[in-house]
């Protein structure tokens, strides 16, 4: 397994920390959209768009492309901000978020935007997409495939059923190039996912479904990096990746705290936390050292 | 019988005692074989009811294209959206009431708004699933599925027309639902009978209509006896085959409501939201003319033999011309 070297950690971290201040830019400019997820996965991310994904944003039809499914489609922000950062469109767009005319959906829609792979908001259909898209794959090029299917799914989402039908079907069929990635945040908008519907233990319950299980802490991007290796050296099964992060990472005022889960900063407070993703962007990285 | 349209070349032997019978849903299996057979990007999913939705000529033939889903419909929709992303043209196969039903969200969002080439055939629909009861008559899809963006909705009358909406939605860019039934039913239609999505069939069409029947499903052939019947007590009706819920073939609507001045809509399914409010809906707008509209009046099916069912809900040839008879009186 090759490791990444320090100068690419020190890349998509930067990445991370730009794409951290433009979600709280668009989101103040919008004045509506959800904080707390799209800060947390900022990290995943920024690793996916600039050193996982086999991708092309001047081509962003290319056939041969891996796939990411953004399943809980609420946290758009963030991968708008990475597309863009990573070349799809320009970043002036990002300040369109929302508006009526925009690319950029309140959730994404496929047809609007070059490069999103579907459209996702109601939650829980994410994973069978993504399912689907590998079944696909395996009848046309077999289990040697080497595009590989990622979806991103948020932990509340987890309590809808159709994921566990997904989950069977996944492993039944041995799709080992689909790769679910759980934003682990243990919130979502009523409160603690612990307090609303356990879903601990949750390594266990996808075991049980046969599928590959790795914990893995969703703000080092070595970590990550080698979890995503691991997954796509898996033969046989599915792989899901359980991510820890933090809702809100970057601004301290944001961070852990549920209420930031469906609602912009203010100006004023969209203010402060750039001020704090500018001057702590070195905090950050000091943790993964 | 000279009012019978020649150029829609309908079964001769349609009026005959002892017609050739068949389900709706054999034409799905056989459709669903021929547009496999002339396209390797059709799939099949199907939830667990491969052999009464006749998914499984399919399954045989093509077993490397066919994804056996187990009990879950909302699943199966899903992963049916994400195989068209990449290229398939999937058919996904259950009982209507399951299927648009259970999985309405699914098609409407990972489908139709996503703009997925998918094609849905509820089996079962209907209350002439008969013993089964309420549970699995399916008697709203028609609503469900006309009122989203996209979707096309194809009602046949027969098992021919099965197989022919079966392979014209295979060729269809875009979502589809093709609805079925379980029942063997007379065959009305012949190999040579046109059938364009879209495109209403005049099937029987006397001179200077009173009244126009507008039918779909099992029920043109019930719509066709009631007009033989009302011949004979001298009310002249036209039977006209909408096949094709949606896009509602306008031109043909207006042009039957203009020379018979007096609608029927038939169909075997809620009498709110199908067929007759596609029609009423139309007709309000653009040429206002007396309508009644036959379905099951706001309520759930029940246990019985289909053809109980049909009387009860007076959706029987006796029962349409009872009411023909009397909207044409009022």
């Amino acid at each position: 397994m090759a490791h990444l070297h320090d100068e690419k950690i020190q890349f998509i971290e930067e990445k991370a920390n730009a794409i951290r201040q433009s979600i709280i830019s668009m989101l103040v400019r919008a004045g509506s959209g959800h904080t707390a997820g799209p800060l947390g996965m900022a990290d995943i991310f920024a690793y996916l768009y600039f050193h996982g994904l086999k991708h092309d944003p001047k081509n962003p039809f290319w056939e041969g492309r891996d796939r990411l499914i953004l399943s809980n489609g609420h946290i758009c922000p963030v991968l708008y901000a990475t597309m863009a950062h990573a070349g799809y469109f320009p970043l002036e767009e990002l300040d369109t978020l929302r508006k009526f005319g925009s690319r950029l959906q309140g959730h994404p829609h496929r047809e609007w935007l070059p490069g999103l792979e579907t459209s996702s908001g109601p939650l829980g259909s994410g994973l069978s997409q993504a399912v689907g898209m590998a079944l696909a794959d395996r009848i046309d090029t077999g289990i040697s495939s080497e595009r590989f299917f990622y979806t991103l799914l948020s932990d509340g989402e987890l309590e809808c059923g159709e994921n566990w039908e997904a989950a069977q079907l996944a492993a039944r069929e041995k799709l080992h190039n689909l790769i679910a990635i759980i934003d682990r945040n243990y919130i979502q908008i009523d409160g603690y996912t612990e307090a609303i519907m356990p879903l601990d233990p949750l390594r266990d319950k996808f075991e049980a479904f046969n599928w590959h299980v790795i914990e893995v802490g969703g703000h080092s991007i070595p970590d990550f990096h080698d979890a995503v290796e691991q997954a796509k050296a898996v033969f046989g099964k599915p792989s899901v990746l359980i991510a820890y992060t933090i809702p809100g990472k970057g601004v301290p005022e944001f961070e852990r705290r549920f209420e930031w889960h469906g609602k912009p900063p203010s100006e004023e407070e969209g203010k402060h936390a750039l001020e704090e993703l500018r001057t702590l962007g070195g905090k950050i990285r000091s943790e993964h050292e | 019988m000279n009012e019978l349209n020649q150029t829609m070349k309908l079964n001769p032997h349609l009026f005959e005692v002892g017609v050739e019978q068949a389900p709706i849903r054999k034409g799905y299996g056989e459709g669903l074989v021929a547009a496999g057979d002339a396209n390797e990007q059709v799939v099949a999913l199907c939830a667990d009811l491969t052999e009464s939705t006749q998914t499984l000529a399919f399954a045989k033939k093509y077993p490397t294209r066919f994804v056996e889903m187990g009990i879950g419909e909302q699943n199966m929709a899903a992963v049916a959206s994400g195989m068209a992303a990449m290229g398939k043209i999937p058919f996904i196969t259950s009982y209507a009431m399951f299927s648009p039903g259970r999985n309405w969200e699914q098609i409407r969002t990972t489908i139709c708004y996503n703009d997925q080439n998918v094609k849905i055939a509820g089996s079962h629909a209907g209350v002439s699933v008969g013993p089964d009861g309420g549970t699995h008559q399916a008697i709203e899809d028609i609503a469900i599925t006309r009122v989203i963006p996209r979707m096309t909705v194809l009602v046949p009358c027969d098992s021919i027309e099965a197989r022919k909406a079966t392979i014209a939605a295979a060729g269809h860019k875009g979502p589809v639902y093709i609805r079925l039934a379980r029942e063997k039913s007379p065959i009305v239609t012949t190999d040579d009978t046109p059938f364009a999505i879209g495109k209403a069939n005049l099937l029987f069409q006397p001179k200077d209509p009173d009244v126009v029947i507008i039918s779909c499903g099992v029920l043109v052939y019930q719509s066709l006896h009631a007009a033989r019947t009302l011949m004979e007590q001298g009310i002249r009706a036209s039977v006209l085959n909408v096949h094709t819920i949606k896009p509602l073939d306008v031109e043909a609507v207006i042009a039957v409501a203009r020379a018979a001045g007096r609608v029927i809509t038939v169909e075997e399914h809620q009498a709110a939201g199908g067929l007759g409010s596609a029609v009423a809906e139309l007709l309000s707008e653009q040429y206002p003319v007396p309508i009644k509209r036959i379905g099951v009046p706001d309520q759930f099916g029940q246990s019985g033999e289909p053809n109980e069912l049909l009387t009860y809900f007076g959706l029987d040839s006796e029962g349409i011309t009872r009411t023909v008879v009397n909207f044409v009186h009022t």
